[in-house]
């Protein structure tokens, strides 16, 4: 039998190695936004031989690379905000009030669950075009609010349906409507929820890709994974102007995560096991 | 809009019937609160859905009404090109390299960090990392990582003395490249999914297997991973749904190539449908995209409940 210190020494060794293939080609990312692409050639792994900034300087001061951030946060934060007010509403009326055939409409909103997003994909780009919206955040806000509502409501009702109700018929008896309940005291009570929805509403549409590339031809309304897609069709093979590029747009996502974690993980995983 | 507040307006005789007081309440709250959502998903959920069936039976290329009806010729066409075949193929690959790579590959690190230490916590947020990146921007640096000229793999076939591969334009091994990204990508997400059902595991359950002198490795197959069955069944079915749905990180990496040998089902819709403007043929690639989801889908749960009672 194995002594717990060589099982445990092993076990550290397993983890560094698997820790080093993820991190590795991050951090060869972040240094190679120094290099020379001549030294990149010779040396695509290790530390630089001077720490040249000048390409991430040159990114930086850039403004298509923050017009790229900007468009991508502002389109994000309006998919968190309308995925958090209209699905928590909905599943509010889900979770409160009895009504003739609300388990039915609460299936049909349930069925997003289950649908691939892609496969939606040609006629929603018809539908915007016929709205009028090509090249508007609506574009982008819109479907992916709709497409997060299932999960979203799923898991607010979920949420609700554990708020105590007396404190529900105490309020009432006060004279309380339904919906200053809903708005001064629901909501309140649920910000762990909302918190968990609303990382995974960001995340997701931080990083979504396919719809702003169908819905979204103007530059000036990209947001950053399809900037990030333009700048590498400009640069080809400039591999250290594109990692410094990569680097910068990645950056914030890793310090969110570093910040956030507990909610990101929480978000990303508790969240969709329930779904 | 109007069929719907009908629609509310009859639900409320009935409410009226059973609690008089509330319904002024109820109604204004629920004529409030619930046709926002159900807008949105049905405009842009059910009906694009719904389209697409309808445009798969129409030679169309998105302007002015579909007119050029032909039928399940789509279908057809689409069923006989050899590039959704290898579409096909490839997502199955995609399938079965999650489930018997990427899931086993995440149950064992699980088993190795679940218990609540500072290091293990460490790992953790290393291998979760790359889930939270974008697709896209994973695409890139691995598509850095694999070049032939600058990259990691180049290094190292310099290094061993061999002639470097350009790995992603290689037939042979452009989709083993991109597996291997998927795999790099996603298995911390399953891992976060075990290390959840491992810690709600009861101790005493593993401390009584111990004292009856079973070996970790033991303690971990005939009671550990027994008592997560449910979160490995779960985990099992994001990542069928979720390879049926990969194209993000196709993209930066091969784009389809080299002569559209790595398209799945996505990458081939995207590129012979709607970059293309085959409307009607892509709706029909899409048709198939979403049978194969609801029917896997409807399969796994069925099959896994089986197993379950058995």
């Amino acid at each position: 039998m194995k002594s717990l210190t060589t099982r445990n020494t092993l076990r550290v060794i397993v983890l560094i190695v698997v820790a080093s293939v993820v991190i590795g080609p991050l951090l060869a990312s972040f240094l190679g936004g120094f290099k020379s692409n001549a030294e990149l050639r010779t040396n695509p792994l290790w530390l630089p031989d001077s720490w040249n900034a000048d390409r991430y300087i040159e990114i930086f001061l850039d403004g298509d690379f923050w017009r790229y951030m900007g468009n991508s946060f502002l389109i994000s934060s309006m998919t968190v905000f309308l995925t958090l007010v209209v699905g928590a509403a909905a599943a509010y009326v889900f979770s409160q009030i009895r009504f003739f055939g609300s388990k039915m409409i609460l299936s049909y909103l349930l069925l997003g669950l289950m649908f691939p997003f892609a496969a939606a994909i040609l006629p929603l780009f018809i539908k915007v075009r016929d709205l009028g919206l090509l090249d508007t955040y609506w574009a982008v806000i819109l479907p992916q609010t709709a497409f997060g509502l299932s999960l979203a409501i799923l898991l607010f009702k979920a949420f609700f349906d554990q708020l105590p109700r007396e404190l529900f018929e105490a309020a009432y008896v006060d004279g309380c409507s339904y919906l200053r309940f809903f708005w001064s005291f629901t909501l309140p009570l649920s910000t762990p929820i909302l918190a968990t929805v609303g990382v995974f509403v960001f995340v997701q549409s931080w990083n979504n890709f396919l719809l702003p590339l169908v819905v979204l031809n103007d530059r000036a309304i990209y947001t950053w994974p399809l900037g990030m897609m333009q700048f590498q069709g400009e640069y080809l093979t400039q591999w250290n102007m594109i990692l410094a590029f990569v680097t910068l747009t990645i950056t914030p996502a890793v310090v969110f995560f570093l910040a956030a974690q507990k909610y990101i993980v929480a978000g990303l995983t508790g969240g969709s096991v329930k779904g | 809009m109007n069929t719907l507040t009908r629609h509310v307006a009859e639900k409320r005789g009935l409410a009226m019937r059973m609690r008089k007081g509330m319904v002024s309440g109820k109604l204004a709250a629920m004529l409030l609160l619930l046709p926002p959502a159900l807008i949105l998903f049905s405009l842009f959920v059910i009906l694009p859905l719904a389209d697409a069936a309808y445009y798969s039976v129409f030679s169309w290329n998105g302007y002015g009404a579909p007119s050029d009806f032909v039928g399940t010729q789509n279908y057809a066409r689409l069923l006989d090109h050899s590039v959704f075949h290898t579409a096909l193929w490839n997502t199955a690959k995609l399938i079965l390299v999650s489930l018997l790579v990427q899931m086993p590959l995440a149950l064992g690190l699980a088993l190795l960090v679940y218990r609540k230490t500072p290091t293990n916590t460490l790992f953790r947020l290393v291998f979760f990392l790359p889930y939270i990146l974008a697709e896209v921007a994973a695409g890139l640096i691995w598509s850095f990582v694999f070049d032939g000229d600058y990259g990691i793999t180049a290094f190292m076939f310099q290094a061993l003395g061999q002639e470097s591969v350009y790995v992603l334009a290689d037939r042979q091994w452009a989709f083993p490249a991109i597996m291997t990204v998927i795999v790099w990508k996603y298995f911390g997400f399953h891992m976060m999914i075990y290390i959840a059902a491992l810690q709600s595991v009861p101790k005493d359950l593993i401390e009584a297997a111990k004292l009856e002198g079973a070996k970790p490795r033991q303690v971990a197959l005939f009671v550990q991973i027994p008592m997560i069955k449910h979160a490995i069944v779960v985990s099992g079915f994001f990542a069928i749904i979720g390879s049926l749905q990969i194209f993000d990180i196709i993209i930066p990496l091969t784009n389809g190539g080299p002569s559209n040998t790595t398209h799945t089902i996505v990458t081939y819709l995207y590129t012979f449908g709607l970059s293309r403007l085959n409307i009607g043929f892509g709706s029909a690639a899409a048709v198939v995209l979403f049978i194969l989801a609801i029917g896997i889908a409807f399969f796994y749960q069925r099959t896994t409940a089986k197993g379950g009672q058995a």
